[in-house]
């Protein structure tokens, strides 16, 4: 019999229905997991064993009484961006190291309400502002794949929980690539929906008009289950979209037959690993073998994206981040001269090195003198980079490529040099500033490393895209692989 | 253009952080490669170009402006160090 922990989250939901095991033994199965992992790959903040426990039982009360819901005791963990009501959330920060949300997003309240229940929170790069999870106050997450090396970030706990085996699933969030770059470079399936989807509000802003919820599961399936839990209209977020949620699950049926699939060629030329990109053809070779029709697309302004991110991102961010005044909630400095020095010293101490960066150019970028320069011309490029994606969109249904250049990279190795660091999302980070939903399924091995397809789709897309990456995951078992000394 | 000590603490003053001892060195060094970086955005040309404020094109939604208090005003400020009576504490401002 296949261990519970091996069984994706739609496995693990077939044997809690037919009875195999039991909400509470596969619960305490990870719990055992997870606090046995710790000390090697550091995934988790905080753990909610007790919790977690209490809602197993009543989660087995529900299934055997017939009452079960969709996802009833399904075993997920959230990104520690996502505000739980009574739950410390941090954000990977000192700046929030002992906050205790009142309430919880909307995304948390949708999945609980839906039967799933919470194992823990995981790490996190600080403030989502990392792609290694190495700007974490509470220390680097390790990847599953092999000791030393980065998970990616910054969902990079979530990344490295799911792929270890540790959680069926984890939420995540993604403002330039955290999904789907971490998803990649731990061998699973990340989703990053179209903006506003699934709402933001209780997730802890970074970039407002970038920041996406998602999902980290072992397969297309398992998201699709998860985005339909999520996602909908919610009135406390004003991003929020009123569209129609759609059946995702049904939607994977759909054949590769007649997909037309842009390979966008600014992704498969310098910069890419050449074993990264076999992967990647030998990818679109079995699409093509299915199916699907392969064009070559162009992203002419594409090459603009990561300097745009990092005005926009920042500009964003230093507004943001401004609620944290040590006052109303967050670290509060001792013995503060006056009010200046209280907020001066509270910021200076409970943030890290990398989001003090991003504050100061996101203020640098909207001072006088610069806002034009800098802030105005980038939405102006955002707006030509989104354009070059709604005219690949009209020859194609998805554009498809590497979803980071290298597979993981060694922790510490680009620390010294943030431009270094914000390259890793030079394939990511077009979806976010075009809105789109992206994800990255595995799509083979370079070095023994998982390396990652990245799919984009059109604006509410996802039912589309997750039917494509399901498709392959049918005849591919790069999904199926699990890191040695974690199956 | 180059960025020195004098910007930064002008920078850091409107941001309102503080920066010690070997910070102020470190961040002096990285915001001048960061901004050397994102110079590269004034080669796109963009003279007819509207500045995007949405990525979806959306316009912000509204709502009755009505109060909604569904978080108790209790429990909120027990994320606070210092209230009182319903207060936050802040340092004197006034003399």
């Amino acid at each position: 019999m296949t261990a519970m922990h091996e069984l994706t989250l739609t496995g693990m939901r077939d044997g809690l229905r037919d009875g195999s095991f039991t909400a509470r033994e596969l619960t305490t199965h990870l719990l055992a997991r997870i606090e046995a992992a710790q000390s090697s790959l550091n995934a988790f903040i905080t753990m909610t064993a007790d919790a977690a426990l209490a809602a197993a039982d009543a989660a087995d009360a529900r299934i055997r009484d017939g009452s079960a819901r969709p996802l009833e005791g399904l075993p997920i963990a959230h990104k520690d961006i996502f505000c739980t009501d009574g739950v410390r959330t941090t954000c990977g920060s000192r700046m929030l190291e002992d906050f205790v949300p009142p309430y919880d997003a909307t995304a948390v309240a949708l999945l609980a309400d839906a039967g799933a229940i919470v194992l823990g929170k995981t790490n996190m790069d600080e403030f989502a502002m990392g792609s290694s999870n190495e700007t974490s106050f509470f220390g680097d997450v390790h990847n599953p794949w092999r000791e030393g090396l980065s998970p990616g970030g910054s969902s990079g706990g979530s990344a490295a929980a799911v792929s270890a085996r540790l959680v069926g699933a984890a939420t995540g969030t993604d403002t330039g690539g955290s999904i789907r770059q971490p998803a990649a470079l731990c061998g699973i399936t990340g989703l990053k929906p179209t903006y506003g989807r699934i709402s933001r509000f209780g997730m802890i802003a970074f970039a407002s008009s970038l920041d996406q919820a998602g999902t980290l599961t072992r397969t297309a399936e398992d998201a699709a289950l998860l985005l339909g839990a999520m996602s909908g209209l919610d009135p406390r977020d004003s991003t929020s979209v009123d569209a129609p949620v759609d059946d995702y699950v049904a939607a994977l049926d759909a054949s590769l037959e007649g997909l037309r699939i842009g390979v966008v060629q600014e992704f498969m030329g310098e910069g890419l690993d050449a074993d990264y990109a076999v992967a990647v053809r030998a990818a679109l070779a079995e699409f093509e073998a299915r199916g699907a029709t392969l064009v070559d697309v162009s992203l002419g302004n594409i090459g603009l994206s990561v300097p745009t991110y990092y005005v926009v991102a920042p500009a964003e961010c230093s507004s943001n981040l401004s609620r944290f005044d040590g006052i109303r909630f967050g670290h509060r400095a001792d013995n503060p001269a006056d009010l200046e020095d209280l907020y001066r010293r509270s910021r200076g101490e409970g943030f890290g090195a990398e989001v003090k960066r991003r504050i100061m150019t996101g203020t640098y970028v909207l001072s006088a003198g610069y806002y034009e320069a800098y802030y105005l011309q980038a939405q102006k490029v955002r707006r030509l980079i989104s354009a070059d994606f709604a005219r690949a969109f009209e020859e194609v249904d998805l554009v498809v490529g590497p979803t980071t250049p290298t597979p993981a990279f060694g922790l510490g190795e680009k620390t010294d040099d943030p431009i270094t660091m914000y390259l890793n999302d030079i394939y990511t980070i077009g979806a976010n500033l075009a809105g789109l939903p992206a994800m990255s399924v595995p799509c083979g091995f370079v070095n023994g490393l998982p390396a990652g397809l990245q799919l984009v789709a059109p604006a509410f897309g996802e039912g589309r895209m997750l039917a494509a990456a399901h498709q392959y995951q049918q005849t591919t078992d790069w999904h199926q692989q699990a890191p040695e000394g974690w199956s | 253009m180059s960025i020195g000590s004098d910007d930064i603490e002008k920078l850091a003053v409107l941001a309102r952080l503080s920066f010690e001892g070997d910070e102020l060195g470190d961040i002096t060094d990285k915001l001048a490669s960061i901004v050397a970086f994102v110079d590269q955005l004034g080669e796109a040309d963009t003279a007819s170009v509207t500045p995007m404020a949405h990525p979806l094109d959306q316009v912000q939604r509204l709502r009755a402006d009505a109060p909604d208090a569904d978080i108790d005003r209790a429990r909120l400020q027990a994320c606070s160090d210092a209230t009182e009576d319903g207060l936050y504490l802040v340092p004197r401002v006034i003399e």
